[in-house]
C-alpha cells in the first residue's frame, strides 16, 4: 500500500508523465464540462422555475454558487500544493500552483460580481460590508497577491516557495468564509449546499444547480491541465522528451526547397 | 420552457439585465480560462519548433 | 520521511497555528465592529448607541407598514418576537420587502427610539421554492388553521 502510494507520488513528480496523462484526460474533461455547462445553463435560464420571493433573479444562483464553491476549492488545492512544494520541493506542484491561482481568482471575481448583480434586485444593495462579502473580497486579494508573487520572482522555484507560504497563511480565510454566515449576523443567507442535510430546494431547482456544479469542477480541471501543460513546456523546453514531442508533431510545414538543397 | 414568449425570456420580469449580465460575465471568464492557455501553448510550441529547426540542421551536419 | 522534510512540515504547521491564533484574536477583538447589529430587544433595552450609525433587523410586523400618500415616506415596525422597533424610511424599498419578511435597516436612532433608516435591505433565507409550491404550502397552512379553528 505504502509502496504504491509512494510510486504514485513519484510519478506525479515527473512532468513528462503528467504531460502524457493529462493529454489523455483532457478530452473527457472537456466533453463533461461542455455538456454539463451547456445543458445546465439552458436548464437554469429557460426551464427551471423561478423563486416565489426573488422571481427570476434567482437564476443567478446557478452561476453564483458553483463559482463561489470552486473559488474556495481552488484555494484549498493551492494551499495543499503549497505544503507539498515547501516540504518535498516537487516541480509538478509548483507548476500546478501557478496554473491554479488565475482560475481561482477569476472564479472569486465571478462569485463577487454575480453576487452583486443578485443583491441589487433582492437585497436592495450591490455591496454591504458584511462578514461573508468581506471575507470573499479578502480571498480575491489573496489570489491576486499569490499571482503577483509568482510573477515578481524570476526563479520559478523561489517564486513557488514564496507564494506557497502566502497560500498556506491565507488558508485561515477559508473557514472564516464558510462559517461567516453562522458566526455573525450577515445579510447573506446560509449555505445552499450542505453535505449532511437534504437540499433546501425542490428537485427541479436543485438538479440544474448540481449539473452546473459538476460542469464547473470539470471546467476547472480542464483549464488547470491546459495551463499546467503550458507551464510544463516552458520549464522543460530544453529536455529531450519535449524535443522529441515537438519533432514528432510539426506544427509548421517544413519548406521542401530547403531539404532539396541539402 | 418556463417563459411564455421570447421577449419574456429576455426581460425576465425586469430582472433580465441582472441575469443576463451575470451569464455574460460567466461565459467570458470561462472561455478566457480555456482559450488563453490554448493560444499560449500553441504559440509556445511554434516558437520552440522554429528554434529546434534552426538549431537541428547544423547539429545534424556535425553528427554525420 | 526524511528529518529535514519533517522539520519543514512542522514549521508549516506552526505557522498555520500561529496565523489562526492571530486571526482568531483579531476577529474576537473586532466582533462588535463587524456586527454593529442590534436586535429590537437590545434597542428597547437602550443598548444601542444614539450617536452613530447602527444596523437593526428583524421581521416586518404584519399590518405595521404605513405609507405616506404624497411622498415615498414609510414607517413600519420590526420584531424579534420579544420587542418591536419602529423604522422610518424615505427611499424606494427593495422588491423583497413585505410584511413577515426579514429585513436589515441601517440608520440612526432618534430620541424616541425610532430608527431613521438611510438604507433598508431585504434578507432572504436559503429555502428557495417555485411560486406554485409556495402557494400550495400557504393554502395547506390555511386549511390546517381553518381545521383547528372549527373542529
Amino acid at each position: 500500500m505504502k509502496d504504491t502510494l509512494l510510486r504514485w507520488f513519484h510519478k506525479w513528480g515527473s512532468p513528462k508523465w503528467f504531460y502524457d496523462l493529462s493529454g489523455r484526460w483532457m478530452p473527457w474533461l472537456a466533453g463533461l464540462s461542455l455538456i454539463c455547462l451547456l445543458v445546465g445553463s439552458i436548464w437554469a435560464l429557460a426551464f427551471a422555475p423561478m423563486d416565489y420571493q426573488q422571481g427570476n433573479s434567482f437564476r443567478i444562483i446557478y452561476l453564483h454558487v458553483p463559482a463561489a464553491i470552486l473559488a474556495q476549492s481552488a484555494y484549498m488545492l493551492l494551499a495543499i500544493l503549497g505544503v507539498i512544494t515547501l516540504v518535498w520541493r516537487m516541480k509538478m506542484t509548483e507548476i500546478l500552483a501557478t496554473a491554479c491561482a488565475p482560475i481561482g481568482a477569476s472564479m472569486t471575481f465571478l462569485a463577487l460580481v454575480t453576487g452583486s448583480l443578485w443583491g441589487v434586485p433582492t437585497w436592495g444593495t450591490w455591496w454591504i460590508w458584511d462578514a461573508r462579502l468581506t471575507s470573499m473580497l479578502v480571498l480575491l486579494f489573496l489570489y491576486l497577491g499569490i499571482m503577483a508573487l509568482q510573477d515578481a520572482i524570476r526563479d520559478p522555484s523561489s517564486a513557488a516557495r514564496a507564494s506557497a507560504i502566502l497560500a498556506i497563511v491565507g488558508v485561515i480565510n477559508i473557514p472564516i468564509i464558510k462559517y461567516s454566515v453562522e458566526w455573525w449576523y450577515t445579510l447573506h443567507q446560509p449555505a445552499t449546499f450542505k453535505l449532511t442535510e437534504k437540499p433546501a430546494m425542490p428537485m427541479e431547482m436543485w438538479l440544474p444547480l448540481l449539473m452546473m456544479l459538476i460542469g464547473f469542477y470539470a471546467f476547472f480541471a480542464w483549464s488547470l491541465l491546459l495551463r499546467a501543460r503550458h507551464q510544463v513546456l516552458i520549464r522543460e523546453q530544453k529536455t529531450r522528451w519535449v524535443t522529441q514531442l515537438l519533432d514528432a508533431k510539426p506544427a509548421t510545414k517544413s519548406d521542401p526547397s530547403e531539404s532539396a538543397k541539402s | 420552457m418556463y417563459f411564455a414568449s421570447f421577449a419574456d425570456f429576455l426581460s425576465m420580469q425586469g430582472h433580465g439585465i441582472y441575469v443576463w449580465a451575470s451569464y455574460a460575465l460567466g461565459l467570458v471568464l470561462i472561455l478566457a480560462n480555456l482559450l488563453v492557455p490554448i493560444w499560449r501553448t500553441r504559440r509556445l510550441r511554434q516558437r520552440l519548433q522554429r528554434r529546434l529547426q534552426s538549431t537541428a540542421a547544423p547539429a545534424k551536419e556535425l553528427n554525420s | 520521511m526524511k528529518p529535514q522534510r519533517k522539520q519543514r512540515l512542522i514549521w508549516i504547521g506552526a505557522l498555520v497555528i500561529a496565523v489562526a491564533f492571530a486571526a482568531g484574536l483579531t476577529l474576537y477583538a473586532l466582533r462588535a465592529n463587524i456586527n454593529l447589529f442590534y436586535t429590537p430587544t437590545q434597542i428597547a433595552a437602550g443598548e444601542a448607541p444614539l450617536d452613530r450609525e447602527i444596523r437593526a433587523g428583524g421581521m416586518v410586523v404584519d399590518g405595521s407598514v404605513k405609507r405616506a400618500d404624497d411622498r415615498l415616506y414609510v414607517e413600519f415596525a420590526v420584531t424579534d418576537y420579544q420587542e418591536n422597533v419602529v423604522i422610518s424610511y424615505d427611499k424606494i424599498l427593495p422588491d423583497l420587502f413585505r410584511e413577515g419578511q426579514g429585513i436589515v435597516a441601517i440608520g440612526r436612532l432618534n430620541e424616541e427610539g425610532k430608527l431613521v433608516a438611510s438604507q433598508v435591505l431585504a434578507k432572504h433565507d436559503e429555502n428557495y421554492m417555485p411560486p406554485e409550491v409556495a402557494d400550495a404550502l400557504a393554502a395547506a397552512e390555511q386549511a390546517k388553521q381553518a381545521a383547528t379553528a372549527n373542529p
